[in-house]
């Protein structure tokens, strides 16, 4: 009885935010309030133990820390929006670290500057209608293409596979993509050839397939000539020469998600032997 | 002469309601610029100040307590890109495509070369290559500029490497 009280009266008293150091890669759930390092240490032992006392006292350098996806400013603090663990990176120069949490989900939201692949569904005038899987079909303008002028227009139809990025992507307006960096280079983006398969997957997992340090790509590349194209809006065209060998990278594509590495390894070998 | 005298009180009357006319010329008029001419600086600045003090008066304004702002430090962005570093993701392997593969090399590499600023730039051609290529370099252009005649001063060798030059035979003067 007094176990369970307490416990409650645990729970109760829980509410008090968490610093974010300590919760580094835990599972976190939407409504937490995170501190910040150096808020951690000002609230930290609550006044009890003797604080050294600071040269500079008042003016605390306030380091600037980036909140990712899933985490919003709350005051001083971070606000927790999405289920997941959470990740932090030390930055490379300049303050601060970016935090962020590792959360799955199957709907995509716009991001500017996210690389996606989209189907070409409708032409008007000036402008392609592409979606993107989001709540509105992003729009591409026709001079947004390596080359493209008034007189040359690229060859686009209906229908087409298009590699690009956004720049415009936001919740008050129409999401808009390009194909063109800005320099005026397509660097890999337009439209993706013909052929091939377009299936879809989670959002995590493509992140964790172009993950600098994924085994799986490595073992795929090394099974038969192919190409894969991810998009960050979990689409995946994958083509090889023939169409069992794409029907075949497709199937491990999306069943690598729920296996883990031995089962993986397996499966890989029974396919180097046959 | 009564009309005379009549004419003459009419336009006394007329000047004297001339004068007071002056007096009292509107504010629209007084603000044009060929009223204003004639005004010294003083005048025309304080005119210029009792127009900004209505045009001031006439906006409006919260009336709310100010508000300390404070300097936030905590950035939102809404995209992985800062977060993970993820590789391109158009690729290839095999050969299958190979523009998508020299695509990727230069991406990757690219975004390899970001993060690896602090090391020091490694030469490609060491200094000793460098000096070896400048030897046979001054032939080969020298080659380029040489009429028909000179052709045989830069014969080959069979290494393909090209002689130094030979002196070139001038006519000599007789001595005597």
């Amino acid at each position: 009885m007094a176990e369970a009280a307490s416990v409650a009266a645990e729970c109760l008293a829980g509410c008090r935010a968490r610093g974010a150091r300590s919760v580094l890669g835990q599972v976190v759930v939407p409504g937490e309030e995170l501190l910040l390092p150096e808020q951690e240490d000002a609230e930290g032992p609550g006044g009890a133990g003797e604080r050294p006392l600071s040269l500079n006292a008042g003016a605390r350098s306030r380091v600037r820390v980036i909140c990712g996806p899933g985490l919003r400013r709350c005051g001083d603090r971070l606000l927790v929006t999405k289920c997941g663990r959470l990740r932090h990176k030390e930055p490379g120069g300049g303050g601060g670290g970016v935090y962020w949490v590792d959360s799955q989900q199957k709907r995509y939201v716009p991001v500017k500057g996210d690389h996606v692949i989209g189907i070409v569904t409708a032409k008007s005038g000036d402008i392609f209608k592409v979606d993107v899987g989001g709540s509105e079909p992003a729009s591409l303008s026709y001079l947004s293409f390596e080359g493209a002028t008034k007189r040359n227009r690229p060859n686009v139809q209906v229908g087409d596979l298009i590699y690009g990025q956004f720049v415009v992507a936001n919740k008050d307006m129409e999401p808009e993509m390009v194909c063109i960096d800005s320099c005026g280079r397509a660097n890999g983006m337009g439209v993706i050839g013909q052929d091939g398969l377009l299936f879809k997957v989670t959002l995590g997992l493509i992140r964790k397939l172009l993950a600098p340090d994924c085994e799986i790509i490595q073992e795929v590349g090394k099974l038969y000539p192919l190409e894969i194209v991810f998009g960050m809006n979990g689409r995946i065209w994958v083509k090889a020469k023939t169409i069992q060998q794409t029907l075949i990278l497709a199937n491990i594509l999306e069943a690598c998600e729920h296996m883990t590495s031995d089962q993986r390894k397996q499966i890989f070998s029974r396919l180097a032997e046959s | 002469m009564c009309g005379e005298a009549r004419g003459r009180a009419r336009r006394w009357a007329g000047a004297t309601m001339a004068a007071e006319r002056k007096t009292k010329l509107s504010k629209n008029l007084l603000r044009m610029k060929f009223m204003q001419r004639g005004l010294d600086s003083e005048t025309k600045k304080q005119l210029e100040e009792e127009e900004k003090k209505i045009i001031s008066e006439e906006h409006w304004y919260l009336d709310l307590p100010e508000l300390k702002e404070k300097e936030s430090f905590i950035i939102e962005e809404q995209s992985f890109l800062l977060c993970e570093d993820l590789l391109y993701g158009r690729m290839s392997f095999r050969g299958f495509n190979p523009e998508v593969e020299k695509l990727m090399l230069h991406m990757n590499a690219k975004h390899k070369a970001e993060e690896v600023e602090d090391e020091t730039v490694e030469l490609d051609v060491s200094d000793e290559e460098m000096a070896r290529r400048y030897e046979t370099l001054v032939g080969t252009i020298g080659k380029k500029f040489a009429r028909k005649r000179d052709h045989a001063n830069y014969e080959e060798d069979e290494n393909g490497d090209i002689q130094p030059i030979k002196a070139k035979k001038m006519f000599l003067k007789p001595q005597d």
